[in-house]
């Protein structure tokens, strides 16, 4: 398949400017009679539902939970990132555009990256004339920092809650459409297959997860913004609800999954402390600002840190990178803590962690200016750990936190399939092969609040909707496959639990598709996955029925597509035989141990096409072109 | 150390429902209270029997998804602390806990310890929004907004909407949840200009969803996880009085509950 990525010609900085003026407009009369479909209600689907619900659309937006606002946007702490220059400290658009690029490693779009970019700005206003209450100086000004590999402040932030604070000015805006009526919210209903008709997506086939009942919803166009797939390693710092199904679904009707080994690990997460460990806790990175990470310079050393003299630390980042020191990117400092860890320099009863220690800092603004920048992830800290951070260290350790990767889409963010359009964590856009802090509320907010409402309308004004009900043979064929899977799990009952399985895979996947990769090591976990699918599909229990809430059945299904998109992670993981961003393969790697690019043979996003449950995928290859950032190796030395 | 949970079962709103015993053994300390009850029900499910059913998502104490009473707490005896993030270190080996679902009669039951909290989401709807489409702000920095204003705000806008509140109030009141958000807009100059509508909508809709009426116990203050200070319901009284008799003739309808 030749994929067309429809980025207009001519200066990148007129690019989105052109391609609107371009787009067709649909009558403001006649919006009302277009529906579309939203799945998911984070920042990308909540925004993008209440701008098309104001722009008069009929829209139908779904989520799993029992509230929009529970989306896990709500969870990002940090802040988002936009070219403001509030500060006077020399950011820019392009600069901004500049930093994502090379932040990505040169795996991602440049045009969208300006867009984003250009976006920014706009983003904070919109939020700003919500009431998001974001950080202020005394005057009443916004406030910035500095954030996770910056080297200007351009990050805006609400405490150590920003996703939270954004996400509920979305979730408001959505309310109020909802009480405009021109948005329905269906909520606790978990979109189980993608209804694809005469090439176009027409609907989908929803699931009531109090009464089990299936539903089918036709509309003109379907946006998916469902999120990322970090939870295939089991332990990740996603919610324990977010899930790959909704994308997957779309996969498997025939749109493309673009770079799916490209996995973000978090830097700042509280190590793990047993079996029963169910989810892993992120702490903002914005602690790495005020924060200086080290591990004893002799291994195995047990002694408290506070035994620990300063010249017998070692201050690892600081050492190796000494103009970002502590701020790396994320990747970098994940893959640092491991090989420390890794070397036998970890601390903590597992010792799969390092110190993050705020003494200097404490010493140096003061208790009380630390307590206001991070008091609310202390207290979290200490809520989880039982220590005190402002007395003894954190102890962290890196954990799967984003999936770059996701569903491919072209610069409209449409994807292979006419009016499938994928927004937010769920597509794989903007990020490359790395995603800077701060960036992924920017990029769902961009995507929902500034170019699907464009994009859509272009599509709806361009195309012929035939009238389409639930007795179309497609639409009939979904609900019955969707019938038939759910009978299948309930009908197993076999000797092992679905988290047990869950479990399980996510260790074949930290293991072999985490932070470092090898051909080798792939290769035996396509194996284990297999194997252990086939045993899921024998063995699995699920128990209770399928007419009421029951939760272990609706993970039992998300496991299920979990083994299919481990299996293609691994997959893509092999065929890149190049280290990038958050892919790094052991054996391209610079002699002094960072990640080694292949510009000439992998400057290119791989998008995989499904052909059969067991067929292999088929590779397609969009190539990317450099012009505006020649591509370098990053050095953050 | 081992516990007994002792849980309220009920499949759903129909059925007759009961509290059940249940030994845990080998709870680490180190576990939150959703990873005891996770572990709880891999035995259930392997015995099979059904798994108990509970809201959970983030497992970080920002969703708002998670929370049940804990011997009569809402999200248990630690101050600030959801359930999700309360670990089973401040139990003692031998304790019985008693679970069971908020109650309140705006909170329809579900199953086990879920209960259905939309009447929170009709209560936004009536009026917990800034009226501002895409598109139509300025440059954020034209909006001052004084730090002390903004902390206020923040304050107050920190509230996850889990239910404790209500859950806690002897009367199943919904004001400190109304409160938080109508002192998080009504604060700042952007909701300024519909401070009175919001207060009328907002406060119409909480009566129609049958929550009761706030008695100033300050139970919902000191159950809230967030911590949101008892003043939001100061703020909501006093916007609502001046709000109802300066349009005393356009008194807002509500939606209809449980739709």
């Amino acid at each position: 398949m030749t994929l067309d990525a429809k980025i207009p010609s001519g200066p990148i900085e007129q690019a989105w400017a052109k391609a609107c003026f371009d787009m067709k407009l649909v009558n403001p009369a006649n919006k009302r009679k277009h529906s579309v479909i939203v799945v998911g209600s984070g920042l990308a689907g909540g925004s993008a539902a209440a701008s098309l619900g104001e722009l008069g659309y009929n829209v139908k937006c779904f989520c799993f939970q029992d509230s929009p606002r529970r989306a896990h946007s709500i969870a990002a702490q940090g802040g988002i990132n936009a070219a403001k220059n509030y500060p006077n400290d020399g950011e820019s658009v392009f600069r901004l555009f500049y930093d994502t690029v090379k932040g990505g490693d040169f795996r991602a779009r440049e045009a969208n990256i300006y867009r984003l970019a250009q976006n920014s700005g706009a983003i904070i206003d919109q939020c700003v004339a919500q009431g998001v209450p974001f950080a202020r100086e005394y005057g009443g000004s916004l406030t910035n920092r500095s954030f996770g590999g910056a080297q200007v402040s351009r990050t805006f932030y609400a405490r150590g809650q920003t996703g939270q604070q954004l996400l509920l000015g979305a979730y408001q805006a959505l309310e109020r459409q909802i009480h405009a009526g021109t948005v329905k919210m269906i909520a606790r209903t978990e979109m189980l297959d993608l209804i694809v008709i005469d090439g176009k997506a027409r609907g989908i086939v929803a699931r009531n997860l109090i009464t089990g009942k299936l539903s089918v919803h036709i509309a003109d166009a379907v946006l998916l913004a469902s999120g990322g797939y970090g939870n295939v390693y089991y332990l990740s710092t996603n919610a324990k609800g977010s899930n790959v199904t909704a994308n997957w679904r779309a996969y498997k009707r025939g749109a493309l999954f673009a770079n799916p080994c490209f996995t973000q690990i978090h830097p700042t997460c509280i190590p793990v402390s047993g079996e029963y460990q169910s989810k892993l806790t992120l702490m903002s990175e914005s602690l790495r600002n005020d924060g200086r990470i080290w591990v004893p310079k002799k291994k195995g050393d047990t002694r408290s840190p506070d035994q620990i003299p300063e010249e017998e630390r070692d201050y690892y980042l600081e050492r190796r990178y000494p103009s970002f020191g502590n701020l790396v990117p994320r990747d970098v400092a994940s893959r640092n803590a491991k090989a420390m860890c890794d070397a036998g320099y970890g601390v903590g009863k597992s010792g799969l962690g390092v110190y993050l220690d705020f003494s200097e800092s404490i010493k140096r603004l003061g208790e009380k200016t630390v307590r206001e920048r991070y008091g609310n992830l202390f207290d979290m800290y200490q809520r989880i750990t039982d220590e005190n951070p402002y007395k003894v260290p954190m102890r962290i350790y890196p954990a799967i936190h984003y999936t770059m990767g996701g569903l491919w889409v072209d610069y409209q963010l449409q994807s292979t399939i006419p009016g499938l359009f994928v927004l937010g964590e769920a597509n794989f856009s903007d990020h490359g092969a790395n995603r800077l802090g701060a960036s992924a509320l920017m990029q769902g907010l961009s995507d929902g609040y500034f170019i699907a409402p464009y994009t859509v309308s272009n599509y709806i004004a361009t195309n012929k909707f035939e009238k389409v009900d639930e007795s179309h043979d497609e639409v009939k064929s979904a609900v019955s496959a969707v019938e038939q899977k759910i009978a299948k799990l309930l009908s197993i009952k076999g000797t092992r639990t679905v988290d047990s399985f869950h479990r399980e895979l996510g260790k074949i996947m930290w293991e072999h598709c985490g932070m470092a990769r090898t051909a080798e090591g792939l290769k035996e976990a396509i194996g284990m996955i297999r194997a252990l699918r086939e045993q899921y599909w024998k063995d699995v229990t699920v128990p209770g029925s399928g007419d009421d809430l029951n939760e272990s059945l609706e993970k039992a299904g998300r496991v299920a597509d979990y083994f299919e998109l481990a299996e293609l992670m691994c997959i893509d993981a092999l065929d890149r035989n190049e280290s990038c961003g958050g892919h790094f393969r052991e054996e391209y790697q610079t002699s002094e141990g960072e990640a080694q690019r292949d510009d000439e043979h992998f400057s290119y996003v791989a998008a995989w096409g499904y052909r059969g449950d067991d067929a292999a995928p088929e590779l397609n290859k969009e190539p990317l072109e450099f012009h505006y950032v020649h591509p370098s190796q990053r050095s953050y030395k | 150390m081992k516990l007994t949970l002792k849980i309220w079962r009920q499949k759903n709103v129909d059925a007759k429902g009961a509290f059940v015993r249940y030994p845990v053994d080998d709870v680490d300390p180190e576990m939150s209270m959703l990873e005891c009850l996770d572990v709880l029900n891999e035995t259930l499910i392997l015995k099979g029997e059904e798994p108990v059913a509970f809201e959970h998502d983030c497992r970080e104490g920002i969703c708002g998804s998670c929370g049940f009473m804990i011997n009569g707490e809402a999200h248990g005896p630690e101050k600030a602390t959801t359930t999700c993030q309360l670990t089973m270190r401040h139990f003692k080996d031998g304790d019985e806990l008693t679970l069971e679902p908020w109650r309140a009669k705006a909170f329809v039951f579900v199953k086990d310890l879920v209960v259905n909290r939309r009447a929170f989401d009709h209560i936004i709807e009536a009026g917990g929004y800034v009226s501002v489409s895409t598109g139509q702000a300025p440059d954020g920095n034209t909006i001052l907004v004084g730090k002390e204003v903004a902390d206020t705000s923040m304050d107050a806008a920190a509230c996850i909407g889990c239910g404790a509140c209500v859950a806690a109030c002897p009367n199943a009141s919904a004001a400190l949840f109304t409160g938080a958000k109508i002192t998080h807009l009504g604060t700042l100059p952007q909701g300024e200009p519909e401070r009175e509508r919001r207060a009328l909508g907002m406060v119409a809709q909480m009566n129609a969803e049958e929550f009761g009426s706030c008695t100033n116990i300050g139970e919902c203050s000191a159950a809230c996880p967030k911590e949101i200070p008892l003043e939001v319901i100061a703020n909501m009284n006093r916007d609502y009085v001046c709000a109802s008799f300066r349009r005393r003739d356009d008194l807002p309808t509500p939606v209809t509950p449980g739709s």
